[in-house]
């Protein structure tokens, strides 16, 4: 993993001065934020509005990781200097993970940049100002290792495929198209197929399995189970290793 | 075993890219702190040569060491060894100058306060160390660029030297620059320099590798490949007199002398014009003695022209077309100039055979 560290810096500081980055914390800043405004303005509710404003993780989620991940490989490998860093002793491996953790890093910053809204919003009110709580610590910790947890596979994606294009636009829509079918996919199914109840014995424990919310549910409440760490962090090795062969495969053509 | 004196070894390269034999058989060795030149058409194989040994391509056969390691089995200490500045130089266009050859350093595996001390030189050693050094990649013209990439192969001073088309977009400020920058290194460093501006090569190359067609056709000092591919000698005359009398006794010394116009007449009455001869006893001073026989000729200038390696160059490509044709390859002394020195064509006669 000689030169990660390196490639982890680069890549920092690269999308600190990229534009994109700007668009997508803007836009994804702006989009927490109304979505934690109309939770507000939905009080009071069943649901505490910490839980409520994670539930609509995956509406910044599908266009910040394509803005953040599209041009990490597919424009090194435009410009030709994907081709220059692998004259170093530096492996495709390194590359790929120091490109994974750099854009992993932002997005993660992003998260933690969004929480500002709740926990100034609890500071903000006076304590039994409300008949509901502003700030519970279990279901905001729960709902970041939730976005922590699954956010290793959504930005994996976004290198999987810039690795396999060079084209940034068309890395995007890939990126966009993958995040799409693993987030919201389970949902349109049971949505057009009917109650998720009435899917045949046999694939219920593996549709439960791959169904995002209610993982994300589970992690609100203060349920962590090992299952979500297993295929979050599976899924993301195999994108990234997939990544690994074809960034050396192009490169040593 | 390893031979100590030799930086860059070649043995029986081949790539092929499906149906496409890119290079086929390339051998060569280049010794510690030599210059090389490495020439050849457009496609002939130069790019993938050099990427093979930069460990950046596989060879489909054969092997390459460089400083006696194998690029195969051991490219990431091969990496350590080689600074290489790829064809068409790419470079990120959104950073500094300085930024960016700190990161390379430490990609090369510098330390960070190494790392800064060797870019502070190389910026200096290439002239990036005034206004470029925080200027935006983005934004410099074709020649810093170049520098850049030249800065970035010294960076580690490594023990080979790898560049593709070095001097390419460059005015002849900034090439003299690079050539005195590789002067300054002949005999430390070993370069391989492959370019199309053959001038350039002579003037700062020990040996000249000449590739087509994916083998190596030539290889030697410009004197070796001179003495082989253009074994006439050739002079150039200017002189004023009876042209016909002086012609016919300058023929006297070889009939097969080819004696060519290159001027017709100047302002005050001298022709110029070329001598070739395949005699090599043949020298100055008996075509002095011959013009100096008759006092109504007038002999203004005499001069040895040596073949320029463009000549050489096309001698040599051309013969391996010869024989890759499968036609005996002629015995040349005097070298056509029609095809065109960057996109040599093969003989008309490949269509038909």
């Amino acid at each position: 993993m000689r030169g990660f560290l390196t490639i982890l810096r680069h890549e920092i500081f690269v999308l600190l001065i990229s534009p994109a980055t700007f668009v997508a914390g803007f836009l994804f800043l702006l989009m927490m934020w109304l979505v934690y405004w109309q939770v507000l303005k939905a009080m009071p509710s069943k649901e505490l509005p910490v839980s409520l404003f994670f539930q609509l993780f995956w509406l910044p989620v599908l266009f910040m990781v394509p803005l953040l991940t599209m041009r990490s490989i597919a424009e090194e490998r435009r410009m030709g200097t994907l081709e220059s860093t692998l004259t170093t002793p530096t492996t495709p491996l390194a590359i790929v993970a120091g490109k994974f953790a750099g854009a992993y890093v932002v997005f993660l910053s992003f998260w933690v940049l969004a929480l500002g809204y709740p926990i100034l919003t609890s500071f903000q009110v006076p304590e039994g100002s409300a008949n509901f709580s502003f700030m519970e610590a279990s279901p905001l910790i729960g709902g970041l290792l939730f976005v922590a947890v699954s956010g290793t596979m959504y930005v994996a994606a976004g290198i999987f495929a810039s690795s396999l294009t060079r084209s940034q636009l068309v890395a995007a829509m890939l990126c966009f198209a993958i995040l799409f079918m693993v987030i919201l996919g389970e949902q349109i199914l049971f949505t057009y197929s009917g109650n998720p109840e009435t899917v045949p014995g046999r694939w219920q424990p593996i549709l439960d399995y791959l169904r995002t919310f209610r993982q994300l549910e589970d992690f609100s409440r203060g349920i962590v189970d090992s299952r979500p760490f297993v295929l979050y962090f599976s899924s993301a090795f195999v994108l990234l290793g997939i990544a690994v062969v074809v960034v050396e495969r192009k490169a040593t053509r | 075993m390893i031979k100590p004196e030799i930086s860059i070894e070649a043995t029986n390269l081949t790539k092929v890219y499906g149906s496409l034999t890119a290079i086929e058989d390339v051998s060569f060795e280049i010794n510690r702190g030599e210059v090389l030149g490495f020439l050849g058409p457009n496609g002939a194989g130069k790019s993938t040569t050099m990427r093979i040994l930069c460990g950046l391509v596989r060879a489909t056969s054969g092997s390459a060491t460089i400083g006696g390691i194998s690029v195969v089995e051991y490219p990431e200490k091969v990496k350590r060894l080689v600074g290489y500045m790829p064809e068409n130089n790419p470079l990120p266009d959104e950073l500094r100058v300085v930024e960016y050859l700190r990161y390379r350093g430490q990609l090369k595996g510098l330390g960070p306060r190494e790392a800064h001390a060797r870019v502070e030189e190389v910026l200096e050693l290439c002239d990036l160390h005034r206004k470029a050094r925080r200027q935006i990649i983005g934004t410099l013209s074709k020649g810093f660029r170049q520098r850049v990439g030249i800065a970035d192969a010294l960076l580690t001073n490594p023990e080979v030297v790898i560049m593709d088309e070095p001097t390419i977009g460059l005015d002849p400020h900034q090439t003299k620059i690079i050539r005195d920058l590789i002067n300054n290194r002949r005999g430390g460093m070993t370069f391989v320099i492959s370019s199309h501006i053959l001038p350039e090569v002579e003037l700062c190359c020990d040996r000249i590798l000449i590739i087509n067609q994916g083998r190596i056709v030539a290889k030697g000092t410009s004197a070796s490949l001179r003495e082989e591919y253009i074994p006439a000698k050739a002079f150039r005359i200017k002189a004023k007199g009876e042209l016909e009398g002086l012609i016919g006794e300058l023929r006297s010394l070889d009939p097969e002398m080819e004696i060519s116009a290159l001027m017709e007449i100047d302002e005050d009455g001298f022709h110029e014009f070329s001598l070739k001869t395949l005699n090599p006893g043949i020298a100055g001073e008996q075509l002095l003695a011959v013009i100096q026989k008759n006092s109504s000729w007038v002999l203004r200038e005499i001069a040895d022209v040596e073949a320029s390696l463009e000549e050489i160059f096309l001698a040599a490509t051309k013969r391996s077309w010869e024989e890759t044709l499968g036609r005996k390859p002629k015995k040349i002394g005097i070298v056509q100039m029609e095809p065109p020195l960057n996109e040599p064509e093969p003989p008309k006669e490949s269509q038909s055979e």
